[in-house]
């Protein structure tokens, strides 16, 4: 804290403290009103543990859907879901698309490179203009943290699903790895609970990272991040509120007694900003290795949100083999987010009831 | 600005740093100078005077902002030189100085006489124009500073972009020494602030927002404090947020070199907890700090170190802010909030008001050497009388800026200007604007 003693002082230095408190009270409700009465999904942060057991639970329903020769089940026909990418997506895209089109919903897919995005519409604009369709469902990809609360904050009808928005949230990705986890320990007679969790990577930039991190802290798992000090600070200790969260850069402290390894993407787009020398440097320090593995983590499965940097992160060996649940995770994609658009789209369905019997 | 018509100010609290006066006194204002301030009853039976009752207010020189965005020549819808001015006086502020960052830039006698002539038209508070540091404010060739001194300008800044070059900004200082004019500056390396829009903490970690680390103001601070031990040239450094920044410039202060530094009321008030929601409004550059910070603020402020606060008030359409927080315009508005800000700060007993006093009248113009922000027999009449318990909602109507990018619209605040002069003319009165 600072140096002076605020005994002597003429200005006494509670002041800012007071202020803040006084101000957040008094600004609770700045800037943008919440209108919105229907549900959404921005984020796992905030869930409680019965909150994420709702949607694996229904997920868990869902995957035999998609076992069946018939995929498909009327559940949300009559519905329509709009996917609006601001960034490009194969696999979240395809999975949501696949996820509507198996519930009978509508899906739209509009992409920032064929929409009004391009002729310099504003987010708002592009959302609000959509929403003016009465879609039930909007899933949002943006490449700037915030974006989809941002736009839920505007739209009154329409259910938002945050598919990724920049380095902030993907809860969809947190929610397959959850249900993709409690398959393989349910197997093992084991819960998902009571879990030793490691993120190898570029955490800084992962919102992956950062929704699962959530979700295991509400189910009480210890949470390790690993890697360099660039993309893995020490402050990151301090961000969830949680003594369960450690920060370790050295990979084989990290991977001491983990039961799941989460091995991060790293973005070659950014090595512009200097958070590592070169990727040759990065992986002989972090790659995760079936022979570090072996011998600090015997028992632990790999988890990767794609798409994989085979040789940076992650070792091909590591991938493809027994311990990987990479395939799994791709597959339960669809599932978990047949699970959340059913219950949203099922919560905008009740609002509805719920004002007509007013 | 001067009127003939002679007026009284009575039954107030005198607060003047400059004459180091707290009390009970009634001023007199002639020819658009004060004339006397004499205990109370010594003036009651001047005739032929208009009387203003100031019982139960405090009576303050007229307040000097050194860090206003007008935005004209070229952002006329976010605001103009008239609205600015007029924002000013409600706020009571009786002299602003223009930023340069208008389009075109404040870079010519052309422009600075332009912001001149809107001023007096406007005919509210004094307007006195900074010219840029270089040309469009680029950083590549030195403004013409003569010629913009001569016209008017009262300092210069590139204020919004940082000098990167240190060999330009070292011959602006030499320059501008034989001018006796200061380099008020953005402090801030780009390769160190890298596009962050919050302050680099552990929030904008949780927020996935690219952080603006606080080394990235401290490392210019260092080097704009060792050009001017140099060249001997005056520094002003602009709204300081970190607490570093805050001991590099006490530091600088105790081996005589030539600073001055402010602060700006949001970084005072609000904390960087505020961005939590994304909400744009509290976008600020720089962004809105720690409690470790605030505290270095405070204690700059209680030690002297800090000289002004400044209010960077910063009007932005609505649209700049309905965006992605990364893309979103920063700043705040600020003439209108600031006092009602601060006065609450001297009733909570965080700063004594004549300490407040002087940081909002006579440490400003000390900073840019303006004949302004005192009481002093002689001086200009520039006298604002302050109800510090009026309470009022800056609501929508009330915000006389064009823009209206402010967190505290529709807010209570409390403490107003009631009426305020400047030369000598009332152009507030009752709160309201005198047309």
């Amino acid at each position: 804290m600072s140096s002076h003693s605020p005994g002597k002082s003429p200005i006494k230095t509670d002041g800012p403290r007071f202020f803040v408190r006084y101000l957040l009270v008094k600004l609770s409700s700045v800037g943008l009103t919440d209108r919105s009465m229907v549900d959404h999904l921005l984020g796992i942060e905030g869930l409680s543990k019965t909150d994420i057991y709702r949607y694996l639970d229904a997920a868990h329903s869902f995957v035999e859907v998609s076992e069946r020769d018939i995929k498909k089940v009327p559940t949300l026909r009559g519905k329509t879901i709009v996917h609006v990418f601001f960034e490009p997506s194969t696999r979240t895209l395809a999975s949501f698309d696949i996820a509507g089109k198996r519930l009978s919903a509508d899906t739209i897919n509009v992409s920032a490179g064929s929409s009004s995005v391009k002729k310099g519409e504003t987010l708002l604009d592009t959302v609000r203009t959509l929403e003016s369709m009465n879609p039930d469902v909007l899933v949002i990809r943006h490449s700037e943290s915030g974006a989809a609360r941002f736009a839920s904050q505007y739209l009154s009808r329409s259910s938002v699903v945050n598919a990724g928005d920049g380095s902030h949230e993907h809860p969809t990705q947190a929610l397959l790895d959850l249900l993709t986890l409690r398959q393989h320990f349910s197997a093992l007679k084991r819960g998902i609970e009571g879990l030793k969790i490691g993120f190898v990577g570029d955490v800084r930039h992962s919102r992956v990272a950062r929704s699962n991190i959530w979700a295991h802290l509400a189910l009480g798992n210890e949470v390790r991040l690993i890697g360099p000090s660039t993309l893995v600070p020490r402050e990151f200790a301090a961000v969830f509120g949680s003594s369960s969260v450690k920060v370790e850069h050295d990979l084989a402290t990290g991977l001491r007694g983990l039961d799941v390894v989460v091995c991060l993407r790293m973005q070659l787009e950014r090595q512009d900003e200097h958070f590592v020398p070169n990727l040759d440097e990065y992986s002989k320090e972090y790659c995760v290795s079936e022979r570090l593995l072996k011998q600090l983590a015997p028992s632990s499965v790999v988890l990767h949100p794609g798409p994989m940097n085979r040789g940076t992160e992650i070792a091909g060996e590591v991938a493809d083999g027994h311990r990987s649940l990479i395939r799994r995770q791709v597959n339960n994609g669809v599932a978990v987010r047949m699970a959340v658009l059913y219950l949203l789209a099922r919560t905008v369905e009740s609002h509805e009831v719920g004002v007509k019997g007013e | 600005m001067s009127s003939k018509k002679s007026t009284v100010i009575h039954g107030g609290i005198l607060v003047d740093a400059s004459s180091d006066r707290d009390g009970e006194f009634d001023l007199l204002i002639e020819n658009g100078r004060i004339a006397a301030i004499e205990k109370p009853g010594v003036l009651k039976d001047k005739a032929d005077v208009e009387r203003v009752d100031a019982a139960g207010s405090w009576v303050i020189p007229g307040r000097v902002d050194l860090h206003v965005h007008l935005r004209e020549p070229g952002e006329e819808w976010k605001e103009t030189v008239q609205t600015g001015a007029e924002a000013a006086v409600l706020g009571g502020y009786t002299a602003i100085c223009s930023m340069p960052n208008t389009k075109p830039a404040n870079d010519s006698a052309e422009v600075t006489r332009f912001i001149l002539e809107k001023a007096k038209a406007a005919g509210a508070a004094r307007v006195l124009p900074i010219g840029a540091i270089s040309m469009e404010r680029k950083g590549k060739q030195l403004a013409p500073y003569s010629e913009l001194a001569k016209a008017g300008c009262v300092a210069f800044s590139d204020d919004g972009d940082p000098v990167a070059d240190a060999g330009l900004m070292r011959r602006a200082l030499e320059w501008c020494l034989m001018l006796g004019l200061p380099l008020a500056c953005h402090e801030e390396d780009r390769n160190l602030s890298c596009g962050g829009c919050m302050n680099e903490s552990p929030l904008s970690l949780k927020m996935g927002l690219k952080g603006f680390p606080g080394v990235a103001e401290d490392v210019m601070i260092a080097r704009d404090i060792e050009l001017a031990r140099f060249t001997r040239g005056k520094v002003h450094i602009c709204h300081v947020s970190t607490a570093r920044g805050v001991e590099l410039i006490r530091r600088a202060k105790n081996d005589g070199i030539n600073i001055t530094c402010e602060v700006a009321p949001h970084h005072l008030v609000l904390d960087e907890g505020c961005v939590h929601e994304y909400d744009t409004h509290f976008k600020m550059m720089p962004p809105l700090k720690g409690h470790e910070d605030i505290e270095g603020l405070f204690a700059g402020l209680a030690d002297g170190t800090v000289d002004a606060i400044a209010s960077d008030h910063a009007p932005h359409d609505r649209d700049s802010k309905l965006v992605e927080f990364s893309r979103a315009t920063v700043g705040i508005l600020g003439l209108q909030t600031s006092l009602p800000l601060l006065v609450e700060m001297c009733l909570k007993g965080t700063m004594s008001r004549k300490r407040m006093v002087d940081l909002l009248s006579a440490g400003p113009a000390r900073s840019f050497g303006l004949p302004y922000g005192t009481l002093k027999v002689g001086s200009e009449a520039d006298v604002v009388v302050l109800d510090p318990t009026r309470r009022w909602v800056f609501s929508e109507q009330e915000v006389r800026s064009k823009s209206k990018n402010s967190p505290f619209v529709g807010k209570e605040l409390t403490g107003q200007a009631t009426h305020v002069f400047v030369g000598g003319k009332r152009v507030v009165s009752g709160g309201e604007l005198v047309r």
